[in-house]
């Protein structure tokens, strides 16, 4: 065995666990794992210019890649800055491992300069964190780091490093295989239980898959297609869903929830049978509770024990990993043998339904002459990039109308704060896939409101050459609150107006990158063009409805039915 | 419904905190804590009173069970169960108060653990109706101060956590 000091452990495990980037911002107390990094050579350090841009990046790098995403930041300030980011991380299940310098352990806990306990902070919002006091610790610490950000439902991890462990020596035997006692998470589902569920299907009347963002980390799009397709049930997809079943699908329903489609909420209302795979039945998903879905039996898939049972009653819960569930269940679907005019007979009378009200209320909106839609931006940028792009947006309108008009058709192409709503993540996130994918076109959907609460990454980027595409859609308005101002609160509109805002071509211009603007929507298709096809990052700024709204919404605490549509 | 759940926890530290933090964080009511180490010294046991309907304490059970340092959760009042508390209660034993003190000692198998010639300490020790007697009969008396474990529990025969 060898000796080894531990910033030298922490960039030896960063190899073992085929880490090749890292997103950080450097200070005191991490100095010293900054220079065995740099003198190592060997993994990429982007350095951002605020670490919350560093905790979105590293979480935006392992949602288009489906690897773990590292951080890493000095103590105190520079520890707290990535709080947010870690988060919406946390939110969301995205695994994440993140490196905070701390004061030496002599100092803990007298106040030293940019001491903060980090620990504590982000105790409620990591799935684990570590305070490494003794250097021998070190190995196992950072080895289990990975494993429980990974494994199971995945999550943030984070570890503490105090400066004289950073420099204490110890063997470094890193350990290839590990297991905790305490924590084994179900992947296996029980196999009666998938028999039941399928029994419950079997007779399903009206039937419905809902998926959420546990399709996309389980990575079981495929199975959710073959399953979908065999039963001929129809698919609607959570806002962490989407991708995770293709939008253009035959039976996609589309997003369902506040801001989701008419024929998706009546499918949830009206259904006999709901199949939720990997996903939470979230505040914004059910509406009001005691009216949600009243018909239905449910069948619960979730790797996690805690979401089931959470929200609503379920009738038949499954534990274990979407991906295995699925394909469990199809299995028995092949084993019975059902011939395909069977299902499709049973379920002709719903999907003829759920036809009638896809065409009586589609997602729409009105064009107006000489005013630039932001639903048409999103309909044009869908067919301009032809669908293939990794979309990351940031929180509010512009998200929404993304979710809405933006089919995505596979998994990890949408990067978005789900859970947490965490507006300024898009940009950095679209770093961190960039970073991921150098050859793919990533663009970040945004409003003039949340870019410019990152807008800094904006030299990241440049000094990085990478060639992210940023499309604003500016009302000079925070469009979600004002909306919520105009329906609920008589349009007072305290506080959502941006007397100014910069120019963000000349703001482009200051940073070295290209910026493009449109305020006539004929002019649309040229700025998107110009704009994603212009070397290097690039500002596509639009001049939107300054109110145009989100629709269908179902106001907060209402039942699902009761949309407020166009 | 008042509810002991008994935990089995990696005795680190910062566990505990994770534990109390979940509570706070999701409001749920700690009612009695107690935590100590168990005959694996790595391992601390911890018995813990809460109350809430059965859908709160499922969660509660769910929560714990997935925070990374819990090993076992285990609802002890699901099934028959023993528990005891102990109480350590410091009374004024002027001259006049101490035979009717160890009267009331005797009666409850008290001990008296402590002796001043202004004030006695009782260590009583059962289950909460019994303490919640002694307290009552002592209160008259004048309790200077009083201080209590908390409940410890154990399931009944065989079974272990």
């Amino acid at each position: 065995m060898t000796k080894m000091t531990g910033k030298e452990m922490v960039v030896e495990a960063l190899k073992q666990e085929g880490v090749d980037v890292i997103f950080g911002f450097p200070g005191g107390a991490i100095i010293d794992v900054y220079d065995t990094l740099e003198k190592d050579g060997t993994i990429k350090h982007v350095l951002v210019r605020h670490e919350q841009g560093a905790a979105h990046a590293a979480d935006g790098y392992a949602r288009a890649s489906g690897k773990v995403g590292v951080c890493i930041a000095t103590s105190g300030p520079g520890a707290t800055n990535t709080v947010t980011g870690i988060a919406t991380a946390y939110m969301d299940s995205i695994p994440m491992v993140i490196f905070t310098g701390q004061v030496p352990t002599a100092l803990i806990g007298n106040d030293a300069f940019q001491e903060v306990d980090i620990v504590g902070i982000t105790r409620p919002c990591t799935k684990h964190n570590y305070l490494v006091k003794d250097v021998n610790d070190l190995p196992r610490v950072l080895k289990e780091a990975f494993y429980v950000a990974r494994s199971g439902r995945p999550g943030p991890v984070l570890i503490d490093l105090p400066k004289d462990v950073q420099n204490g020596r110890a063997e470094f035997d890193y350990p290839q295989d590990i297991k905790l006692r305490s924590y084994n998470p179900v992947i296996e589902p029980h196999g009666k239980q998938v028999e039941r569920a399928y029994r419950l299907i079997e007779k399903a009347k009206r039937p419905v898959i809902y998926a959420g963002g546990g399709i996309i980390i389980s990575n079981a799009d495929t199975e959710l297609r073959a399953l979908a397709k065999a039963m001929h049930i129809p698919v609607t997809m959570t806002l962490m869903g989407l991708g995770g079943f293709p939008g253009s699908h035959e039976l996609s329903l589309g997003m369902l929830g506040m801001h989701g489609t008419y024929c998706a909420n009546m499918a949830m209302a009206n259904s006999d049978v709901i199949i939720a795979v990997g996903a939470r039945f979230d505040d914004r998903v059910t509406g009001k509770i005691e009216a949600f879905a009243p018909l239905a039996k449910i069948i619960h898939v979730d790797i996690d024990p805690t979401s089931i049972q959470k929200n609503v009653k379920v009738d038949v819960p499954i534990v274990g990993d979407c991906k295995r569930i699925l394909k469990k269940l199809l299995d028995i679907v092949k084993d019975v043998g059902r011939p395909d005019e069977a299902w499709i007979d049973q379920h002709k009378a719903w999907l003829q339904q759920l036809d009638t009200w896809k065409k009586r209320h589609p997602l729409t909106y009105k064009m107006e002459p000489g005013v630039i839609k932001p639903q048409n931006v999103i309909e044009r940028l869908y067919e301009m990039t032809k669908g293939r792009a990794i979309i990351t947006t940031e929180v509010g309108q512009n998200q929404m109308w993304t979710a809405q008009f933006y089919k995505f058709d596979n998994p990890r192409t949408l990067l978005t704060s789900g859970g947490l709503g965490t507006m300024g993540y898009g940009f950095p996130a679209a770093i961190g896939a960039q970073m991921a994918f150098p050859d793919k076109l990533v663009v970040d959907v945004a409003g003039d409101g949340s870019i410019q609460m990152n807008i800094q990454e904006m030299a990241t980027a440049m000094e990085q050459r990478l060639p992210v595409k940023i499309v604003i859609l500016n009302n000079q308005f925070l469009g979600m609150v004002r909306q919520w101002q105009e329906l609920f609160y008589n349009r007072c509109y305290a506080s959502t107006e941006f007397e100014m805002t910069p120019d963000f071509v000349k703001l482009a211009e200051a940073y070295g990158a290209k910026g493009f603007r449109a305020t006539r929507p004929e002019e649309i298709d040229d700025v998107l063009s110009k704009g994603l096809e212009a070397e290097g990052l690039a500002i596509m700024e639009f001049a939107i409805a300054r109110e145009e709204g989100v629709f269908p919404m179902v106001p907060a605490g209402k039942a699902t039915t009761e949309m407020l549509l166009v | 419904m008042k509810h002991t759940l008994s935990v089995l926890v990696e005795n680190t530290p910062g566990a505990l905190s994770r534990i109390t933090g979940l509570f706070s964080g999701r409001a749920f009511n700690i009612e009695s804590l107690n935590v100590a180490a168990t005959l694996d010294p790595t391992l601390s046991h911890l018995t813990l009173v809460t109350r809430g309907d059965e859908h709160i304490i499922e969660q509660i059970i769910k929560q714990l069970r997935r925070l990374i340092d819990v090993l076992k959760v285990v609802d002890v009042s699901e099934g028959e169960f023993v528990e005891r508390e102990m109480s350590l209660i410091k009374v004024r034993a002027e001259e006049e108060y101490r035979a009717e003190i160890l009267r009331i000692s005797d009666i409850f198998r008290c001990k008296i653990v402590d002796v001043s010639p202004k004030s006695y300490t009782l260590e009583v020790t059962g289950p909460e109706s019994k303490l919640k007697a002694v307290i009552e009969l002592l209160r008259p008396i004048g309790i200077k101060e009083i201080t209590r474990t908390g409940n410890i529990a154990m399931m009944r025969e065989k079974k272990t956590i």
